[in-house]
């Protein structure tokens, strides 16, 4: 009778697992962005397997994403407004609000508590709960001294529950303390250049750059010394040469410092710049097929690869950070929007828009492992950016 | 799901709609008129929004475009506007064409300001 019970007993307990998802670790799980139907695929990265499509995320045209600090959950920010927070583990859209009418990214806090999310319309930053997505705190990217309405870019969090932001039309730098995230305490930085239309901040969150779309060069804020302002690196870049129509603004979000380096997407030039990531002297320009996009590092900081606007979306380059040198040039399908490597640098993978797939490469090899099927894909983004500053 | 509805319900009402005005201009053919959607929603969209409500860009939305000289608009397109991120498009399409995909726009049907 006890060897019945005990037999009834496993049978159920085994059925009670099957309906349980398979327990996986999330730092090998990442999520796509499928911008037109507004789904996103959690998938993963040693199988190279896609574990579900979730789907009810709004208009994904332009999005982004973080991830809370345990992995699990995704923040994906949608052009509509949206933030939607979506369990990786067991594939629900768990929370979703509409915060604002466009909008087009975010960050989180460092101790994980605060989202952040900026907007266009109306422009300006607000911080969420994010166990709750319960509205914290509303900063309107209002200049005082002007009345000047921005629409804000570049968001990336800093330590110390810290944001830092730019205003393209303002033309400033504004750092977010969010200590009380109720009552968030900001320091303006007016008159750092036309037109920031991007920023980002550096791996070890000491810098916070603003790409500027008005002149060439790049707005710095060194956060350890935030009393001497913002100051002005990678000046008059082109040099001198006539400024070309940009057909898709470039990002500075991402892995851009390779070693002693730091490579940067030219605006309006067919290059990549490369500085002293110290000084911020600009040591060298390696031309590129095209308007840079995405000018990223693998971790390991040996290749950096880029892609491009249109009408050169279809090419991807790779460069040998110890040569200096353009070493593939591949053409790997039409509208490669975004790319993302692995934690440690082992694959990377592509977003191909336009053919509805995502193409994965081993990069020591350069050549493609496999290719999986996704609905117009765009942004790629692996669950390792929880653990890191500035993503 | 509702804006990509809304944005295929727009793109039928914008083709139905379109075969009153195509004869009596220059259209494009069908597939060239294909490829100027899959840019303006692409690559146009990448400033102006997917759903061309705006973003960088302003919005292309008929509410946006109504009462805007279509000689205006078309040179926006063609020639870009100095002082801001928009480029030329010239490179890529002729005037013919600019003047389609405006009237395109503004043959959509308005979205409601909700959504």
């Amino acid at each position: 009778m006890k060897t019945l019970l005990t037999t009834l007993m496993s049978a159920l307990l085994l059925a009670g697992c099957a309906s349980q998802p398979v327990a996986r670790g999330t730092a090998d799980l990442g999520i796509i962005i499928e911008r037109a139907s507004g789904h996103i695929r959690i998938v993963e990265n040693s199988t190279h397997t896609q574990l579900a499509n979730v789907g009810g995320l709004g208009d994904l045209s332009h999005a982004a994403a973080v991830f809370s600090r345990d992995g699990r959950f995704a923040y994906v920010f949608g052009r509509d407004g949206g933030i939607s927070k979506v369990d990786l583990l067991t594939h629900q859209l768990v929370k979703r609000v509409l915060q604002a009418g466009n909008s087009i990214g975010g960050a989180i806090s460092s101790d994980g508590r605060i989202i952040a999310a900026q907007n266009y319309q109306p422009g300006g930053v607000k911080l969420f709960d994010a166990d709750t997505l319960a509205l914290l705190a509303d900063i309107p990217a209002l200049d005082p001294a002007t009345g000047v309405v921005s629409k804000v870019v570049g968001l990336a969090d800093l330590p110390g529950h810290r944001f830092a932001f730019s205003l393209f039309e303002a033309g400033q730098i504004w750092v977010v303390d969010a200590s009380n995230p109720r009552q968030p305490v900001i320091t303006r930085y007016p008159h750092i250049g036309q037109q920031p239309y991007d920023g980002l901040a550096t791996m070890d969150g000491r810098y916070y750059m603003a790409g500027l779309y008005g002149e060439d060069g790049v707005a710095l804020l060194d956060t350890w010394y935030p009393e001497k302002g913002v100051t002005r690196v990678l000046n008059g870049y082109g040099q001198g040469a006539e400024k070309q129509p940009v057909y898709k603004m470039p990002h500075l979000r991402g892995w851009s410092v390779a070693g002693d380096y730091a490579f940067f997407p030219s605006i309006g030039h067919k290059e990549a710049i490369v500085a002293d990531n110290r000084s911020w002297e600009i040591r060298r320009h390696i031309p590129l097929a095209g308007q840079p996009v995405f000018v990223m590092a693998r971790p390991d900081g040996k290749q950096v690869w880029a892609n491009f606007a249109f009408p050169d979306n279809d090419t991807v380059q790779v460069i040998d950070v110890p040569t200096m040198k353009v070493v593939r040039t591949f053409k790997p399908c039409k509208g490669v929007l975004h790319f993302e490597f692995t934690a440690r640098g082992d694959q990377v993978w592509l977003s191909c828009r336009d053919e509805n797939r995502v193409e994965v490469y081993d990069t020591q090899t350069l050549e493609r492992i496999t290719t999986l099927p996704a609905d117009n894909p765009s942004g790629i983004f692996f669950g390792w950016r929880a653990g890191r500053l500035g993503m | 799901m509702r804006p990509l509805r809304l944005l295929i319900l727009a793109c039928c009402l914008g083709l139905s709609g379109m075969s009153a005005w195509a004869d009596t201009s220059n259209a494009p053919d069908p597939a060239r008129q294909q490829a100027l959607l899959h840019l303006l929603h692409q690559d146009c969209g990448a400033c102006h929004g997917l759903t061309l409500k705006g973003g960088l860009g302003s919005p292309l939305t008929p509410q946006a475009l109504s009462g805007k000289p279509m000689e205006n608009l078309v040179a926006t397109i063609m020639n870009g506007r100095p002082g801001t991120p928009m480029p030329p498009w010239k490179p890529f399409m002729s005037e013919a064409e600019a003047e389609w995909l405006v009237q395109w726009l503004q043959s959509q049907k308005p979205l409601d300001p909700n959504q």
